[in-house]
């Protein structure tokens, strides 16, 4: 099990032990972790499951897709480390992936 | 039983209500009263993910059993509210208990209208609103053995679920009463898109035909229309629309039409009685100022926030856009706002690159976009629908302007 770290924005840190297949979004959800509200249940509508995964990363969660940055595209709070957690499934490889979240969610 | 909040429907809105109750630190006790036996779950996944089998239940949970009992939120399910007294402040379940609220959140959404023909309830003809019904042993029998199935109804769900099953394989025939699919919800541009869509996925669409009676001794064997013919089918799915649940409403003397009567703060004529969801008809501002009932998540979730805000003393009237999608084939609908009363539709890029939107105006201000395989359009026309822009048909169908850019003219 992979252990997730899922960090508010004012910095509370969330340890997460989550299960390979689920989304970041679904561990988030599951373990009652705060600040991702998921209103559309993970099917890439409604962008209010905004986070930030650090560039370094990028390997291991991969790249956005084209529905996903279009979606990204107007969130509050956007940068260059903008995904939509419920479209990056937890593998084993992100044991120690620290997930920060912006502020608000939504656009 | 006593509690200072009952929630009356496990569904989408009553449980945002209690999250959201929660979330603003309120500290007296919450009970959700539901009819169904399981714990709060997604509705959209029985026509989409969960009917395809590609999610198990647990993944469309909305939160884990535990959180409730966490937050001290107390599920009373199986148990269906039969009875409101206003005045003692108190419901009464189908199980003869009686519990009294200090507030009372009206969350039930709607059963499956039936179709109110001969053998209309016989084995085989199936809705889809719950758990169960996706789960009837009709359901999973069919989709394993049946030849043929009828879907009744050309509305989202009734064309979601026949996407699912042609995509497992199925024969899907699709009888829709009107001249064209989704004629409630979208303009015709779409209705013509989604209709070439399934046929040329190979289900067999028929428009404009009227069901007479569903024929078979102990279960379905086929679907009689008016004009004498039968379509055989092993299955019926039946998708024309729910009836809000508000029977007891009605008796408790509340304001009802069309589902019950809210006003911005979605609260009921009767003292300390909300109502949300797809139960509440309420004035919606991107409606022009309409009475509208919204089946949608959005509506739900988002009416939930404003009562639980409310009950704190945080109370804001409910303005927010309506959104919605849907799912069929490799097809993402999305929408924003509302195209009910439009007088223009705008046509921005070509269905025949299943990529596209279409634009609704009414009196020039654009109120609606429905969204094909176009997110981009979806984000940036939530935006210009919250704004109100006013745009000609010339500018909105230009493909190479960004509709945000509109904004800035
Ligand atoms: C198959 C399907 C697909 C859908 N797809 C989408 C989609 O893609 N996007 C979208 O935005 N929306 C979609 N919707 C609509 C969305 O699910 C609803 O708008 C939403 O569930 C409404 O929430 P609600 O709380 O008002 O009602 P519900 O979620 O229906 O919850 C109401 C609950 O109250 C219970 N209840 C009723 N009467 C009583 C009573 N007297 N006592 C106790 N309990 C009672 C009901 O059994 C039910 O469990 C879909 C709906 C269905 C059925
Ligand atoms: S949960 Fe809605 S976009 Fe991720």
């Amino acid at each position: 099990m992979p252990r997730i770290i899922f960090v508010e924005f004012d910095g509370t840190e969330h340890p997460v032990d989550a299960s390979n297949g689920l989304s970041l979004m679904e561990a988030a959800r599951d373990h009652d972790v705060p600040g991702i509200e998921a209103e559309c249940g993970g099917v890439g509508s409604c962008a209010t499951c905004h986070v930030y995964i650090d560039q370094e990363w990028v390997a291991v969660s991969g790249a956005a897709d084209r529905v996903e940055r279009e979606l990204l595209e107007m969130v509050e709070g956007r940068c260059e480390e903008s995904r939509l957690s419920c479209q990056i499934d937890i593998s084993h490889e992100m044991d120690g992936l620290i997930v920060r979240m912006p502020e608000a969610q939504g656009f | 039983m006593q509690f200072d909040v009952v929630i009356v429907g496990a569904g989408h809105g009553g449980a945002q209500v209690a999250v959201m109750l929660r979330t603003q630190k309120f500290e007296g006790s919450i009970a959700i009263i539901g009819e169904e036996s399981e714990l709060p779950y997604e509705r959209p996944p029985l026509s989409k993910e969960y009917f395809a089998g590609e999610k198990e239940f647990e993944r469309i949970q909305l939160r884990p059993a535990r959180y409730w009992d966490e937050r001290e939120v107390t599920m009373l399910l199986g148990k269906r509210v039969v009875a409101v007294d206003p005045a003692a402040h108190t419901v009464a379940t189908d199980g003869g208990e009686t519990i009294g609220y200090g507030k009372l959140v009206w969350a039930t959404g709607g059963h499956p209208r039936v179709l109110p023909i001969p053998g209309g309830d016989l084995p085989g003809v199936q809705g889809v609103r719950t758990r169960a019904d996706a789960d009837a042993d009709a359901m999973k029998a069919a989709s394993e053995t049946a030849g043929q199935i009828v879907v009744v109804g050309g509305g989202y769900i009734g064309l979601e679920a026949a996407a699912v099953l042609n995509k497992a394989g199925k024969k899907v025939v699709l009888l829709e009463a009107q001249n064209r699919v989704l004629a409630r919800v979208a303009g015709e541009e779409l209705s013509r898109f989604y209709e070439k869509e399934h046929r040329d996925h190979g289900v067999e669409l028929h428009l404009g035909v009227c069901v007479d009676a569903i024929e078979g001794d102990t279960r379905v064997t086929g679907v009689r229309l008016s004009d004498g013919e039968v379509i055989p089918a092993d299955l019926v799915i039946v998708g024309i629309g729910i009836i809000p649940a508000v029977a007891p409403l009605i008796a408790a003397g509340a304001d009802c039409a069309n589902g019950v009567r809210v006003d911005r703060l979605c609260k009921t004529s009767l003292p300390d009685v909300y109502a949300i969801g797809d139960c509440a008809a309420h004035v919606n501002d991107f409606a022009e100022g309409a009475e509208v009932r919204l089946e949608s998540v959005q509506n739900a979730n988002d009416q939930a926030n404003v009562v639980a805000k409310g009950i704190v003393g945080d109370e804001a009237p409910y303005h927010a856009i309506p959104w919605f999608w849907s799912n069929q084939y490799d097809l993402k609908l999305q929408t924003a706002g509302l195209s009910t009363g439009h007088d223009q539709a705008v046509l921005r890029g070509d269905p025949a690159t299943r990529s596209f939107s279409v634009v609704y105006l009414k009196a020039g201000k654009v109120i609606a976009l429905d969204c094909v395989n176009a997110t981009r359009d979806y984000v940036q026309g939530r935006m210009v629908v919250s704004a109100g822009l006013e745009a000609g048909p010339e500018q909105l169908a230009d493909i190479e302007t960004p509709l945000k850019e509109l904004l800035s003219v």
